[in-house]
């Protein structure tokens, strides 16, 4: 790989560290990326599924995930993890990913990581050929195409530093805050950088300077090599001996800080944790020095690297080596942006005509476009299209649910209030606040229970057994008269068409097991139709490949009671309107119905 | 800095603690005590009846070796192994009375480099041991390159070193399983291990190094160990910690301290006081003072550009104008800053210039990534207003140069303050070099 990374990479982020994934997206929206470079957070805590920032003048949500394992479901193409875990599990986290497989680099933020779990994380990500880029570091930055976190600083000083576009000097640091600088001199005397990587701060770094450099000197983009060192260590060493075997060719300028401390004994630790000499090769002088010698261009001092940079990339430019770059176009952020209050992700009223996730209505509405009210609902509800036999069942049961007379609950409810002169809408909710555990709410629960029993694998007798314990009736259960001698003939049709068109029922194939065992013990313990068709739409979504914690996620945000309340409506307004054609005067309930047991209130 | 070195009184009481963990097969007896002062002896002497009843062995412990060399290791009073309590408590009064000389490196018996002189202030004392020479074993452990390497030889004691050509050398790479480790270990023992110890050396050999690795030692030392059929005697230890592994390794550390070399000047009040508010943040703060009374001082951001400007000082005016070495970074809060800048101040204004010269303080760094520049020197101005008049009495020249987010508006209230209280200062962002600005100071 000879390039880090592209316009396409994208990142999961671990931790919701929200204004370094805004700095990225600042970063995607002024180099005009198609896709924003973050593809998931990993927020183990968060409850929220996905955290809002700005792309540009508008707002994109990036989704929130619990672990990493889940983000990379998710979002497989992301193959770059930055880890913003702290040092107390920035290891774990690592070693996760890189069980886990499908990242190519894992940055990691967290300074004192313990050595012994930096150096074991290292091995293991060399052994799999995962770059790491850290520990203790600001990152890495592939200039017009991606940037990792924080790493540049403001958008203003990333297009001052012309870090917004590819230029031809490829950077390696140890020190976040001096990779900043060297980009902005690099700007200022030549083109820009191509890559820049601060390897970071610790003693025991994954991708170590040659590492780097033998990637860049494979690069193309880049043309000459700008390597920052420090005091202590002896890695700069190998990037000596690289280039005396001709496995780096490109020019090198190079510098090692720390100069000052050959005046203090080993008490004093200038920088870094790794910035501690042991031993005489270990010096700035002694590398500058051999690096010079070896042929790398080594300024007099930190001061006189300007000219040197301005020199090197004079003479390639010269030699036709650097092309003169065009300034790319660019996207400007807004300076003042506002969040927005509200979220739709359904339904969009602003272009021509408005639409139904993403379908205009004129598509769905006539008939000649042979959709129904199950395929709105299959838009609106789930922002999926759903195959025919699924939104036929959908209509199926808002027909079967309509209406059950006039003496269930909701419906007398919406019979008194328009008796007492008010308006549909007002007599309708009088109606559906009915609808509850009691009222149509059988329709969760079964599907509730039925799923925990057979997700479970509980055989009917333990079913029934824990329902007991529970101290619940078993929802979708019984029914007032029918049984299976004289079945519900709604149960019937519901079952036919669902063995017709289902691909499979194992929900509905266990519950049947289970009514088997209660009407042997009470004939009209039978699957009533709540029952029936809280089962089935565990099986439809189940067929349509919904996962299971999708399909509870349904179950506990009342998407079935929601059915029951579309279907029912119809049934009360039917009630409401009766009740205002025949003009019926207010209700008003017979005393001699009511058992009045009136006692007078002690005092106490 | 992660590897920290650890008093041999504490080593011993680590292994100790986990002693049949690692060392089932061997036993310790864990006779060792650190004292003070002779009458701290005397007292432990009351708990620990070995220290009456045994003869001793008392020497300083204080990071440093070659105490044998220097005549620090008391084993005989008359003849060797005749050391009683009272003459333990005594020859630690009497060492500790007074400064000592330590000579850190000998030829022969020869000191060789400069002594440095300093109180003793921690002994430790043992009984008495006596054992033959072909008992005592070399063993240590430390990381070098990317690998561990566990280091054995027959010779151990004084003349380890000497022999340095005896020592067997065995690197694990850090992903090595215990088992790759063990079959490695006990093909690898020296061969000059007398035959009756060699299984019981690598039994030993590998507990240590398991030890070492475990426990996160950053290096391990015993020299020598003595092995007497089962029985262990750990006669000198040196080690270090990786003090990173602290979070995870509070219990199996117990409480162990980390103190200053000997000959080291004391850390001062105010150095201390930025080590504990460093521990306390998520921000670097780091502050060390090299001579207190020079002229230019430093408050620079970053841990690589406060070496390049201290590379730069030392370039341009030598490091005797250089008065300390310190940085902030990690976006400390303003009451971070504040406090920082406030120790320097408090520092850099409590005498003049010996020369008469203004002094200099360079409030330096690279263009920050993320770090909120207006921010911190919020902190920074809020110190001046509280030492304006002690600044203007000692006159102090100000040096800025600084980018990042928010560096507009940083860079102009900083000027806003100075101007305010009649302070001297110059103010540059990223548009100049770097260290540019400390060429401006030592040219005006």
């Amino acid at each position: 790989m000879a390039q880090l990374y592209t316009r396409d990479t994208q990142a999961i982020f671990w931790n919701n560290n929200a204004s370094a994934i805004q700095r990225m997206l600042d970063y995607d929206y002024t180099i005009k990326r198609d896709k924003p470079s973050v593809a998931a957070i990993v927020a183990p805590t968060s409850s929220s599924k996905f955290e809002k920032f700005f792309y540009g003048p508008d707002e994109v949500m990036i989704p929130l995930y619990k672990s990493t394992a889940e983000a990379k479901a998710a979002q497989p193409q992301a193959d770059v993890l930055l880890n913003f875990a702290s040092f107390r599990t920035a290891y774990d986290v690592t070693m996760e990913a890189l069980e886990l497989g499908g990242f190519t680099s894992i940055m990691v933020t967290a300074e004192g990581i313990p050595e012994r779990l930096a150096r074991k994380m290292n091995a293991t990500a060399k052994a799999k050929n995962v770059i790491v880029i850290g520990p203790a570091t600001v990152g890495g930055i592939a200039p017009g195409a991606f940037k990792i976190a924080n790493i540049g600083g403001t958008i203003e000083n990333i297009v001052q530093s012309k870090l917004h576009r590819a230029g031809s000097c490829g950077l390696v640091t140890r020190s976040g805050g001096l990779f900043n600088e060297l980009s902005n001199i690099i700007a200022i005397n030549a083109d820009g950088i191509a890559e820049g990587v601060a390897i970071g701060g610790d003693r025991f770094v994954g991708s170590v300077f040659i590492d780097n450099l033998l990637r860049m000197e494979a690069n193309p983009e880049v043309k000459y090599m700008l390597l920052l060192g420090e005091v202590g260590g002896t890695e700069e060493y190998k990037v000596i001996e690289a280039v005396k075997n001709g496995q780096i060719k490109k020019p090198i300028i190079a510098w090692c800080i720390g100069t000052i401390a050959k005046y203090y004994d080993s008490g004093v630790q200038f920088g870094h944790a790794g910035a501690s000499a042991n031993g005489d090769m270990e010096t700035a002088e002694a590398k500058n020095k051999a690096m010079k010698e070896a042929g790398i261009h080594v300024p007099a001092s930190f001061n006189n690297l300007p000219e040197i940079i301005s020199a090197v990339h004079h003479e390639l430019h010269a030699e036709g080596i650097i092309k003169d770059i065009k300034e790319p176009a660019t996207n400007v952020c807004p300076s003042v942006r506002k969040s927005k209050e509200f979220i739709c992700t359904i339904s969009d009223d602003r272009g021509d005509e408005a639409t139904y996730a993403g379908f205009p209505i004129s598509s769905l509405a006539t008939p000649d476009t042979g959709k129904g009210i199950g395929d709105v609902i299959s838009l609106l509800w789930f922002k999926k299209q759903y195959p025919k036999w699924a939104t036929d069942f959908i209509e199926t049961v808002i027909k079967t649910v309509a209406d059950h007379g006039p003496a269930v609950s909701g419906a007398h409810n919406a019979k008194v209030t328009a008796r007492a002169g008010k308006s549909v809408v007002e007599s309708l909710v009088t109606g559906l606040l009915t609808i509850g555990p009691r009222f149509g709410g059988a329709i969760d629960g079964a599907a509730q229970y039925f799923k925990y029993a057979d997700d479970n694998k509980l055989t009917p007798a333990e079913f029934l057994n824990h329902m007991k314990k529970e101290g619940i009736p078993i929802p979708g259960i019984g029914h007032r008269i029918k049984s299976l001698k004289n079945p519900d003939l709604r149960v019937e049709g519901l079952k036919k068409y669902a063995a017709k068109s289902f691909p499979a029922t194992p929900l509905l194939d266990y519950a049947l097991t289970v009514e088997q065992l209660t009407t042997s013990k009470k004939e009209n313990l039978i699957l009533n139709v709540d029952g029936t068709i809280g089962i089935l739409m565990v099986d439809m979504w189940r067929a349509l490949g919904y996962s299971e914690e999708e399909i509870n996620e349904f179950i506990s945000s009342g998407t079935l009671n929601s059915f029951f309340i579309v279907g029912r409506s119809i049934g009360f307004i039917g009630h409401v309107l009766d009740e205002k054609r025949l003009a019926m005067p207010m209700y008003r309930h017979p005393m001699s119905d009511i058992l009045y047991d009136v006692q007078v209130a002690e005092k106490i | 800095m992660a590897q920290k070195a650890i008093r041999e009184f504490d080593a011993k009481s680590i292994l100790a603690k986990h002693w049949d963990k690692y060392f089932p097969d061997f036993s310790y007896a864990y006779e060792t005590v650190m004292v003070q002062n002779g009458s701290e002896l005397t007292k432990a002497a009351k708990e620990k009846k070995w220290l009456k009843e045994k003869t001793l062995v008392a020497k300083p412990d204080m990071l440093f070796g070659k105490r044998g060399k220097n005549g620090l290791v008391l084993f005989k009073d008359a003849k060797p192994g005749d050391v009683s309590l009272a003459k333990a408590a005594s020859w630690i009064d009497e060492k500790s009375s007074q400064k000592q000389s330590v000579y850190f490196s000998f030829d022969g018996d020869t000191p060789t480099g400069e002594a440095k002189v300093d109180m003793l202030t921690h002994f430790i004392v043992e009984p008495f041991t006596p054992h033959s020479q072909e008992e005592e074993y070399y063993i240590s452990a430390t990381c070098v390159g990317d690998d561990d390497v566990l280091y054995m030889s027959a010779e151990g004691g004084m003349e380890v070193e000497e022999n340095w050509d005896k020592v067997i050398e065995v690197a694990f790479p850090i992903t090595a399983t215990e088992e790759e480790i063990a079959a490695k270990i006990k093909k690898s023992i020296p061969k000059d291990v007398a035959a009756k110890d060699k299984e019981a050396f690598a039994t030993f050999a590998i507990g240590f190094f398991k030890a070492y690795r475990e426990l996160n030692f950053a290096y391990l030392e015993i020299n020598p160990f003595v092995l007497q059929g089962k029985k262990v005697e750990l006669l000198d230890m040196v080690a270090k910690l990786d003090d990173t592994a602290g979070f995870m390794m509070r219990e199996q550390w117990g409480d162990v301290e980390y103190p200053t070399s000997f000959g080291m000047e004391e850390k001062s009040p105010e150095v201390l006081a930025i080590e504990d508010a460093d521990s306390k943040s998520g921000a670097s703060l780091k502050l060390t003072i090299l001579k207190p009374d020079a002229r230019i001082w430093t408050m620079v951001a970053g841990g690589g550009a406060s070496v390049v400007y201290a590379d730069t000082i030392a370039d341009l005016a030598g490091i005797e104008d250089l008065a300390n070495y310190g940085e902030y970074s990690g976006g400390p809060t303003t009451s971070e800053t504040k406090f920082y800048a406030e120790t320097i101040l408090d520092l850099m204004t409590r005498s003049k210039d010996t020369k008469g010269r203004d002094k200099v303080l360079i409030i330096g760094g690279a263009i920050a990534n993320f770090t909120d520049v207006a921010k911190t020197f919020t902190g920074i101005i809020q110190a001046f207003d509280n030492y304006a008049d002690k600044m203007k009495e000692v006159g102090i020249k100000i040096y800025v140069r600084r980018g990042g987010p928010n560096y507009e508006k940083g860079l102009k209230d900083i000027k806003e303050a100075a101007d305010r209280l009649g302070l001297y200062i110059e103010v540059y962002g990223p548009e100049t070099h770097v260290t540019d600005i400390v060429r401006m100071a030592l040219t005006k």
